[in-house]
């Protein structure tokens, strides 16, 4: 199997959750880094609360900017059930980190459907690790950012410095809300190393 | 010059800055969108939103005729509605460099259909390139700029979903001034095209084709790379990043010029290689072409729609399989649906009450198609609600249920209006609902006609819509604020009883544009009857408990609307505090 030089980082989760801005800042540090890097998201009619994934792959040169079941190394689950619904994308050995929400899709709600249950015991039996990303977020002073909270979890097992991430981050969100951010991204480092999910 | 972290789109519209453009114009469409928005941002350039994308390239036509360079963005299927100037755009040719970015959509995330443009440009007979990332898509737009203006002609250059949606590193450089044109006079032989002179730029086209043909074979824009002479494989776009990934050791030739193709370098790639595969999505354009030069195709098993991957072409070449986790099939499905607080979702509610077959039309609003709205009957292109309604009321009806059309404010400016004129004209009868949310929405919230808002600061004007319907002819047309659920439901009740020919425009701001938002609204739990009345809104805010069937609002996503409070008959839904301090409904 070939593109071992090359990381693949999977986030999903649902339309309007702000996977692609977390995308974004992860692709922005990368090419930061000096790596070649290619980001590929969805836009349109996903976006309306859908089901969505982007994906960032970096290395020393990128080929695809899409991927496939199997080759995903890092899994960033914004929602419980759609990193669930991707857990065949992850690497035997790779790695995924999941924020504890769940947002039931409208056959759910509606009573069509039944709720997923179980899905913890199922994504922690896969080795994921749960951060409490929204909670973290609003400790942080803005319940927005929790996009980054999962940046700032991601980054523990990721080769970057914490200042290329500080930099990206500082110049892509709003400016007054700069030092909530940052500050999201400090705490879903420490949540990541508090659950132990360095590697 | 400096490196940045680009969209094929905005390489697109950079590469347009680049090469000197003046003027862009196109109408809004996933995945084009952005390009245009971009290009609008940039130093120096005018930009618009046309109200389609046969009047986006009627206006690039002048701009070229007037001698500057113009880019024109739309998707796939806008190319339809503009493929009317196109075909004999390719007659009179260009003065100012004249590009189309058509971007097309492999896998349908967000279109009807999943036509192939690469047809379009053998169809109409214009050169088209095909970037393959974002460096390529700037190269090629400045490249494309050149190659108009050389051999006369516009120039298609196509991108993917995957091109226009992926970011890469691109290396941008200065502006150049275009070159400046010649004083204009008049050219009736050139750009009058009645039979006469028709006939002889027909046959001044085959030259400038010929022409193109030769210039394939000897342009970088196809690259052949020779490894191991086993395995051969032609593709372009995005399909050859795949390829690289997928088969790195295989010899691959590139095609960046999608048409005219280069048939001598294809037949040479044929020849030094052991077996020639092609790989590619949505149609098999170059597979037939290949076997139109005489070159054998190797078959592959390849699905002949959807988007590809590199994993799907190691398949098909039988190398080897990752290692997988076992897939979760049994999750419940995630559709789009519409925003807590979004003013189409009452009038779905009334029409799924009235029992109407509902005509459709392209855009947010569509999803009224889905459960648990459910109250849309067809969807097929820009402007087909009206026209189809009509043609089911000709046939005598649908049985006794109402046939109404429902279209948005930017769908009804791009396509609606003829529709409209039609039906008046010829005594039809029935009745449209305009739903002017004020936004083009599905696309990200763009300006239109009826809305007046303008892609760049400038003054703009608003279409009257009310006086347009009227001065159409139509005898019964109203205004009805769709949050109010009792009016909503009145006014569809009375028009579609009524037997002359009628249009309610719906008229409030999309959700998305409402900024200050009232509190949210919870259940008072012992209140709730469980009756399920406001679940069947399909407010994503609203979910049934699992164990009791009694409603529950997540405040986090409450906009505070109060379309569920007026279908509550027990009182149940009331305010509540602010989002953070809201600790989750537990489903479990």
């Amino acid at each position: 199997m070939s593109g071992t030089s090359v990381t693949t980082v999977m986030l999903c989760g649902v339309g309007g959750q702000g996977t692609i801005l977390a995308a974004d800042l992860l692709a922005k540090v990368a090419a930061a880094s000096g790596l070649d890097v290619k980001l590929s998201e969805v836009h349109g009619m996903a976006q309306r609360g859908g089901s969505v994934d982007t994906i960032v792959r970096f290395g020393d040169h990128v080929y695809s900017p899409v991927t496939d079941p199997g080759m995903v190394d890092h899994l960033v689950g914004f929602e419980i059930i759609e990193a669930a619904r991707r857990i065949h994308y992850v690497r035997p050995d790779g790695r995924i980190l999941v924020s504890a929400t769940a947002i039931q899709p409208l056959p759910v709600l509606t009573g069509d459907l039944p709720a997923p249950h179980g899905l913890e015991l199922i994504l922690a039996d896969e080795g994921a690790i749960f951060i409490d990303a929204e909670e973290i977020a609003c400790e942080a002073g803005s319940p927005k950012s929790a996009n980054v909270v999962l940046m700032g979890a991601l980054s523990t097992g990721l080769p970057f410095a914490i200042e290329v991430w500080r930099d990206v981050i500082s110049n892509r969100v709003p400016s007054h809300t700069i030092e909530s951010n940052l500050r999201a991204f400090e705490l879903g480092r420490e949540a990541c190393q508090r659950g132990e999910c360095e590697q | 010059m400096s490196r940045m972290l680009l969209s094929g789109n905005e390489a697109v519209a950079q590469g347009a800055w680049e090469a000197g453009v003046t003027v862009g114009v196109g109408y809004p469409g996933t995945p084009s969108t952005e390009t245009l928005e971009r290009f609008s941002k940039l130093e120096g350039v005018y930009a618009e939103w046309a109200s389609n994308e046969k009047v986006a390239l009627e206006v690039a036509a002048g701009v070229s005729l007037a001698g500057s360079r113009v880019l024109v963005t739309m998707k796939h299927v806008g190319l339809n509605v503009a493929a009317d100037p196109l075909f004999t755009l390719a007659y009179t040719g260009v003065r100012g460099g004249l590009v189309i970015l058509v971007a097309d959509d492999p896998g349908m995330h967000s279109s009807q259909n999943e036509q192939d443009s690469r047809n379009y440009a053998a169809f109409a007979r214009v050169p088209m390139l095909e970037p393959s990332d974002s460096a390529e898509a700037l190269a090629f737009t400045r490249e494309a700029y050149e190659l108009s203006e050389r051999f006369d002609i516009p120039v298609l250059v196509r991108s993917t979903v995957r091109i226009s949606h992926a970011k890469s590193l691109v290396d941008t450089a200065a502006r150049v001034a275009a070159p400046t044109p010649e004083p204009y006079v008049t050219d009736a032989a050139k750009w009058v095209m009645m039979p006469a002179m028709a006939k002889r730029r027909r046959i001044d086209l085959d030259r400038r084709l010929s022409d193109l043909e030769q210039f394939a074979d000897e342009t970088q824009l196809n690259r052949a790379e020779y490894r191991d002479a086993a395995i051969g494989i032609v593709s372009s776009g995005v399909c050859y990043q795949h390829v690289r990934e997928a088969v790195p050791e295989a010899s691959t030739l590139k095609i960046g010029m999608g048409f005219p193709l280069p048939s001598r370098m294809l037949r040479e790639f044929a020849s030094r290689v052991d077996a020639l595969y092609v790989v590619e999505e949505a149609d098999d354009y170059l597979a037939r072409s290949l076997r139109s030069f005489g070159i054998a195709v190797t078959p592959l098993s390849l699905a002949t729609s959807g988007e590809l991957t590199p994993g799907a072409i190691r398949s098909a070449f039988q190398l080897p399989e990752p290692e997988l986790r076992e897939a979760d099939d049994s999750l419940p499905p995630r559709p789009p649906l519409m925003c807590p607080g979004c003013p189409h979702r009452p009038v779905f509610d009334a029409l799924r009450k009235t029992h109407a077959v509902v005509t459709g039309d392209i855009g947010c609003y569509t999803l009224g198609a889905l459960q648990p709205l459910a109250a849309m009957d067809t969807c097929v292109d820009m402007g087909a609600s009206i026209g189809m309604a009509h043609g089911a009321e000709l046939a005598g009806g649908l049985g006794r249920r109402p046939v109404v059309a429902v279209i948005g404010d930017s769908t009804f400016a791009h396509s609606g209006i003829t529709g409209l004129m039609n039906t008046v004209y010829n005594g039809g009868a029935g009745t449209v609902l305009i739903l002017d949310n004020r936004i083009t929405a599905m696309t990200g919230h763009q300006g239109n006609p009826i809305n007046g808002i303008p892609l760049q600061k400038r003054d703009a004007h608003e279409v009257d819509l009310y006086a347009l319907v009227r001065a159409i002819g139509v005898p019964r047309v109203r205004i009805v604020n769709p949050h109010d659920l009792a009016a909503v439901r009145s006014a569809l009740d009375e028009e579609t009883a009524a037997p002359e020919f009628s249009v309610i425009i719906y008229k409030a701001p999309c959700a998305l544009l409402v900024k200050e938002t009232p509190d949210p609204f919870a259940v008072v739990e012992e209140a709730c009857t469980a009756c399920g009345v406001c679940v069947k809104l399909g407010c994503p805010a609203i979910g049934k408990a699992e164990m009791t069937g009694k409603a529950y609002i997540d405040v986090s996503l409450c906009v505070g609307c109060k379309q569920c409070v007026q279908v509550c008959r027990y009182n149940a839904i009331q305010h509540t505090g602010p989002a953070c301090d809201f600790k989750g409904a537990e489903l479990s």
